[in-house]
């Protein structure tokens, strides 16, 4: 077990609880509809939904940005609103939007973001900051002559400033080159290691996917699910079973009707999907029947689904 | 408290100050300037004195008092408006601060900006018409005082704005005539009566007569009503920020 996995249920490792949360637009619109959800200590957690699903939303909530309607929100036990100073000052936010102070430099915006904060200022941090993330060197620029992922290194730089606990990332990688994105998950995981507490929201299923602990699905303002990364994937996975075939075949034979088959490589892989859930995978019974359709494979693999499917089907049975 | 979430917002304010310094402090210290080579040294020596105040003199505490007000309006209307407008207004909101430090960086630094601007300007007043300041004590109230208070209102208008025309609409087309017409060029005391009795709901009558007692010792109406008045606004402004704190109005959806 990795030493950020926790018991599920035990009180003390929420770091984030959050119960009946709902937030009304002004126009009417609600855009979170009763959000029940808790966030472990020490952990990456990857909230994901299609665009207009309520993540910044939520994390807007949290963090202050957005009054909410009703329900509760708690940060390590410091009530978001009547304990909020306590609150607040735990969480780092990288915003969605790259919004900066153009005429600032880089070096005064981040020392600025630690002041505001509370804490008093420390010049080694930020230079650690500022280095970890490739910035040393443009200290001294202002912002408005930084490139856009330069920028978005600016905006975690603030976030980390101040040293909060919990690190809420929305979107952090929407619009970033490769190497960016590379470094940011470096860095994400030397902070998770640590002891941050990581929440980011992504509609890249991939970057869940590669960095999450657990995983949540957001759909029209409601959490769909919540679970293990891994669970999800062995739970809901479906899996591909495909065969080589000796020789190929014009079409999937009638006698094997029944599995779901699927010809490719002109005739010479046959692919069987199935559910990992089921009671029985039918493996078992296709490969009786395929030898008895004198069909015969030289080699087979198996392959799991990736997130990204599981995704479109669960949002698929939402709709 | 957190006092250094107020000391850094205090500063960046400050800072956005010095790198303007040309639009922030020359442009109104000249524009000032012209009214005093004008009204001071070219025509007001055609125009008599005023309850024994050469012209020139005369008019200074009201033209500091149109700068004090203008300054303090579009100093703290454009320091919060912006953050708006750009966005970064997210990590105010998202760090650990009470409405009032946001309001006391905030406010401090425009009403700070307004009275060094206004020692400036009385400082080349000076150089152009003989200047005395009979009450210190009560000149520096009523600075301190007047920049707080409009600075807090520049804050209110600030929050309430959501365009750029509407930053500028209360400072031009509310204040600006308002201190034209609020004696700072004559006493209102030389107005006809139903006009004197109409100025009277000019606030700004009771700031340039309380500021310019400060300086001559004469007033157009008593001291303590001007420093009542301005205690007053100031006490408007602040319960419209509470306010506006308190419902998270266009700060917060
Ligand atoms: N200030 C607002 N007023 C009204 N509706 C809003 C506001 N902000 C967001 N919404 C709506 O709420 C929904 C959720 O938005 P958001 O939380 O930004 O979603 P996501 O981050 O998942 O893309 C969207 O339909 C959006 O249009
Ligand atoms: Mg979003």
């Amino acid at each position: 077990m990795r030493p950020h996995e926790f018991e599920p249920g035990a009180a003390s490792d929420a770091v984030i609880a959050i119960e009946g949360l709902t937030k009304t637009y002004k126009s009417g619109f609600q855009a979170l509809k009763s959000v029940d959800l808790t966030i472990r200590r020490g952990e990456i957690f990857a909230l994901l939904g299609p665009n207009g699903a309520g993540k910044t939303t939520l994390i807007s909530v949290v963090c202050g940005i957005v009054n909410p309607t009703s329900g509760r929100v708690r940060v390590n036990g410091h009530d978001i609103l009547t304990d909020y100073r306590a609150a607040r000052a735990q969480i780092g936010l990288v915003p969605q939007e790259l919004t900066t102070d153009a005429f600032e430099t880089v070096w005064n915006t981040v020392s600025f973001s630690r002041g505001l904060f509370g804490k008093s200022s420390n010049p080694a941090h930020i230079e650690r900051v500022l280095k970890d993330l490739s910035l040393w060197e443009k200290r001294d620029n202002r912002m408005m002559t930084l490139s856009g992922g330069m920028k978005r290194r600016v905006l975690i730089a603030k976030a980390l400033s101040h040293e909060p606990q919990v690190l809420f990332l929305d979107e952090p990688t929407a619009g970033v080159d490769v190497e960016l994105r590379q470094d940011m998950w470096r860095l994400v995981r030397a902070l998770r290691d640590t002891g941050v507490t990581i929440i980011l929201t992504t509609h890249y299923i991939e970057e869940a996917e590669e960095m999450a602990d657990r995983v949540g699905v957001i759909s029209k303002g409601e959490i769909i699910l919540v679970e293990d990364k891994a669970e999800l994937m062995r739970k809901l996975g479906r899996k591909q079973l495909t065969l080589q075939l000796q020789a190929a075949l014009p079409a999937v034979p009638a006698s094997l009707g029944a599995y779901d088959l699927q010809l490719a490589a002109e005739g010479t892989e046959l692919t069987y999907t199935y559910d990992t859930k089921a009671e029985r995978t039918g493996i078992t019974s296709l490969l009786r029947d395929l030898s008895e359709a004198g069909i015969r494979f030289r080699d087979l693999r198996t392959r799991q689904s990736s997130l990204e499917e599981i995704f479109v089907g669960l949002l698929k049975e939402q709709a | 408290m957190n006092w250094l979430a107020v000391r850094s917002i205090y500063l960046f304010e400050m800072n956005r100050w010095r790198r303007t310094i040309v639009q922030s402090i020359v442009s109104p210290v000249i524009s000032t300037s012209l009214y005093f080579v004008v009204f001071g040294a070219a025509i007001g020596s055609a125009i008599s004195a005023i309850d024994g105040v050469a012209y020139g003199a005369y008019i200074v505490p009201g033209l500091l008092m149109l700068s004090l007000l203008t300054q303090s309006i579009s100093n703290a209307s454009f320091g919060i408006y912006f953050p708006r407008f750009s966005g970064t207004i997210y990590e105010i909101l998202s760090a650990p601060v009470s409405p009032f430090e946001i309001v006391l960086g905030y406010v401090g630094a425009a009403a700070t900006k307004s009275i060094l601007l206004g020692l400036i300007i009385l400082a080349t007043a000076a150089l152009f018409v003989p200047i005395r300041i009979d009450h210190p004590f009560v000149m520096v109230l009523f600075l301190v005082l007047t920049a707080a208070t409009f600075s807090l209102f520049g804050f209110v208008i600030g929050l309430w704005a959501d365009g750029f025309e509407k930053l500028q609409l209360v400072p031009l087309l509310i204040v600006t005539p308002l201190t034209f017409l609020g004696g700072s060029f004559y006493s209102i005391g030389m107005l006809p009566p139903f006009w004197r009795t109409v100025s009277l709901f000019n606030p700004v009558v009771y700031l340039v007569s309380g500021f310019r007692w400060s300086f001559f010792g004469r007033a157009d109406v008593s001291v303590g009503l001007s420093l009542g008045m301005t205690f007053l606004f100031l006490a408007l402004c602040l319960a419209a920020v509470t306010a506006m704190f308190r419902t998270g109005y266009r700060l917060k959806a």
